[in-house]
């Protein structure tokens, strides 16, 4: 028994949206410090999964445990961090990224308390861990859809959680930034954290992530080393590890010295 | 005689005045959630508070305040069992409440209930010394709400559901929420009138939202248009002799459409401006890169290159390659919507 509970801890767990079941029977550990990719290919559960750790999706049946509270139970859940799927800055009203990174620091703070000097330098940190450090004052919305994912990744990180749960922080985003996120990551979980990515690209992540969840119609197919993983993830039989994960953006400009990271400013 | 000699007329201007820097405060939250009409429903939940009021002789600002806080509640509550969407519980919240009142002020003795129209529309020069004091209470405790709990209400406001994953009490802060748009209901009941409450609420920030770059800059710009069209459409209808409420609200809307335009007008020229830089290097020699002679300068996310003292930042459309003036700094980007 290690001193620390596991970061994560499902037995028999049954996880969907009102009484349907989507994620069936799981029986899963993560330690603490541990990084995991969760595989599998589209609608397997792999959302619903994290979701369920986060207590927006419900456990219908068996224990989800998270930091050693049942979920939903934990007291400090500043604790946790996480980047969901969709993006969702609402854009409503202007805000901008040291705005939106700040909510994830907002947490670990209580109810009244506001954000001191190193609240505000974690956000800064964080918003730079991504590559947006000059877009700090930026409104969001006149940011590119990858540098928005990158906002909701900062605002994850500017927490400095125990256990952050990432749902396909690289969807949309270019190679360099994914380098960056990598070694990003790399760092955060050199100190401790644990990490739990969803992801579709995990050889962008190979360097960080030791540890593989495959999930495939809502049932773990393979749980082990991420090396071996690819055979039981059919998504990764389609797309090769070695292939280069392509930008989204098909007018990047090529003539640009380093990748170009952002969204064309002028529309 | 001014404006100022008239006891009933610096009630009111202080009526306004608390008005006009409350409703906006807590309205930008409910524009952000897209939840603009919550205080419409509010108000009507409040003429049935009214009516109780009336009925019973107490106060209707006391009765209408708790009626909209229940309701507030009522609908928090309905929303987060998410059987029921938003919107349907509104429209419930809505109807019954404006029936409610109606059927209830009909019940009251004769004589009794005449003064509808003054909840409904404002009756801003009726401003007792004693609504005064209780508009100062409210006025009060909205602002010290907003200013203390404000950034978790952005938190929630803006993406509930990352509110809920790391632990904040959506809940509870929805619920504060609806009570602070319900206090703002009965506050603005006697200014604008029940009808009219969610103008005060949305049009400021609906105009701050096109001027300011953060949420912050949107919250205090909202208050500064608010108390300007509440003071000065509450004084215009001094001399006019035209109802407040309905005065506010159009000067509120002017304002709107006077920004709107001012808005679009800069981006045309903008569009404009930059169509005749383009002209310009449209005949550009060559693709700048790496070989081309002209020093590359990395400018935040990219690199620019300088071109006999300018920066050049490439641009790629989908007809081809044309070079952006990126002078010696980051230009800001337009606001794309
Ligand atoms: N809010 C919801 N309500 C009901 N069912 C849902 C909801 N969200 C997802 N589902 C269902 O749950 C199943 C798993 O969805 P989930 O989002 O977990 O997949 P995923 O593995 O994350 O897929 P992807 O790779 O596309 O993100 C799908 O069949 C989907 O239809
Ligand atoms: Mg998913
Ligand atoms: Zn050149
Ligand atoms: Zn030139
Ligand atoms: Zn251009
Ligand atoms: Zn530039």
């Amino acid at each position: 028994m290690s001193e620390r509970p596991p970061a994560i801890r499902l037995r028999g767990a049954t996880i969907g949206y009102g009484d349907v079941p989507i994620v069936r029977d799981v029986d899963l550990t993560v330690g603490s410090g541990e990084a995991v990719a969760v595989l599998g290919s589209n609608g397997s559960g792999k959302t619903t999964l994290s979701r369920g750790l986060l207590g927006l999706a419900t456990v219908l049946d068996g224990e989800v445990q998270v930091l050693g509270a049942p979920v939903g139970r934990l007291r400090e859940r500043g604790r946790v961090g996480y980047v969901p799927q969709r993006h969702s800055i609402s854009g409503a009203v202007p805000a901008t990224v040291r705005e939106v990174a700040g909510v994830g620091r907002l947490a670990r703070l209580g109810l009244f308390r506001r954000l001191g000097a190193t609240d505000r330098r974690a956000v800064v940190d964080a918003v730079a861990a991504v590559g947006l450090a000059d877009r700090l004052d930026d409104p969001v919305a006149a940011l590119s859809g990858g540098q928005q994912r990158r906002v909701l990744v900062a605002r994850a990180l500017a927490a400095e959680p125990e256990l952050l749960i990432m749902d396909e922080p690289t969807a949309g985003v270019d190679a360099a930034s994914q380098e960056a996120l990598a070694d990003t990551l790399a760092a955060i979980s050199a100190s401790g954290t644990t990490l739990v990515v969803v992801t579709h690209e995990s050889a962008p992540l190979a360097g960080v992530l030791t540890r593989a969840v495959v999930v495939d119609h809502g049932r773990i197919a393979y749980d082990g080393p991420l090396s071996g993983a690819a055979h039981h993830d059919e998504h990764l039989h389609h797309h090769p590890p070695e292939r280069q994960p392509a930008g989204y953006r098909m007018d990047q400009p090529t003539v640009t010295s380093g990748p170009r990271t952002t969204a064309d400013r002028e529309r | 005689m001014g404006l100022l000699d008239y006891d009933f007329m610096q009630r009111a201007l202080l009526a306004s005045l608390m008005v006009g820097l409350v409703a906006p405060a807590v309205g930008v939250f409910l524009v952000q959630r897209r939840l603009s009409l919550l205080g419409d429903g509010l108000g009507h939940v409040a003429l049935t508070g009214v009516a109780v009021g009336v009925l019973t002789a107490t106060s209707p600002v006391w009765t209408a305040l708790v009626a909209a806080i229940l309701g507030a509640v009522l609908i928090e509550l309905v929303r987060a069992r998410g059987r029921t969407s938003g919107d349907v519980a509104l429209a419930v919240l809505f109807y019954g409440g404006i029936a409610g009142g109606v059927v209830l002020l009909s019940l009251a003795p004769r004589g009794q209930a005449t003064n509808l129209d003054s909840y409904l529309f404002g009756a801003i020069t009726t401003t007792s010394p004693q609504d005064v004091a209780v508009f100062a209470g409210i006025s009060v405790v909205v602002l010290l709400s907003v200013a203390l709990l404000g950034q978790r209400l952005y938190a929630v406001s803006d993406d509930e559901e990352y509110a809920r994953a790391v632990g904040l009490p959506v809940l509870g802060l929805n619920v504060v929420l609806a009570a602070l748009v319900a206090s703002t209901v009965v506050l603005s009941m006697r200014v604008v009138g029940l009808l009219l409450i969610s103008a005060l609420m949305i049009l400021p920030s609906a105009i701050a939202q096109l001027l300011a770059r953060s949420f912050r800059e949107t919250v205090l710009l909202a208050c500064l248009i608010g108390v300007l069209v509440s003071v000065s459409g509450t004084a215009t209808s001094f001399y006019t002799g035209t109802p407040s409420g309905g005065t506010i609200v159009l000067l509120a809307i002017a304002l709107f459409l006077l920004v709107t335009s001012a808005v679009t007008l800069r981006e045309s020229t903008a569009r404009r401006r930059h169509r005749r830089r383009v002209d310009v290097h449209d005949a550009h020699p060559h693709e700048h890169g790496t070989a081309c002679g002209h020093p590359p300068v990395p400018h935040g996310d990219h690199v620019d290159y300088d071109h006999d003292g300018h920066l050049h930042a490439p641009h790629h459309t989908g007809r081809g390659v044309h070079y952006d003036e990126h002078g010696g700094h980051p230009v800001a980007a337009p606001p794309n919507r």
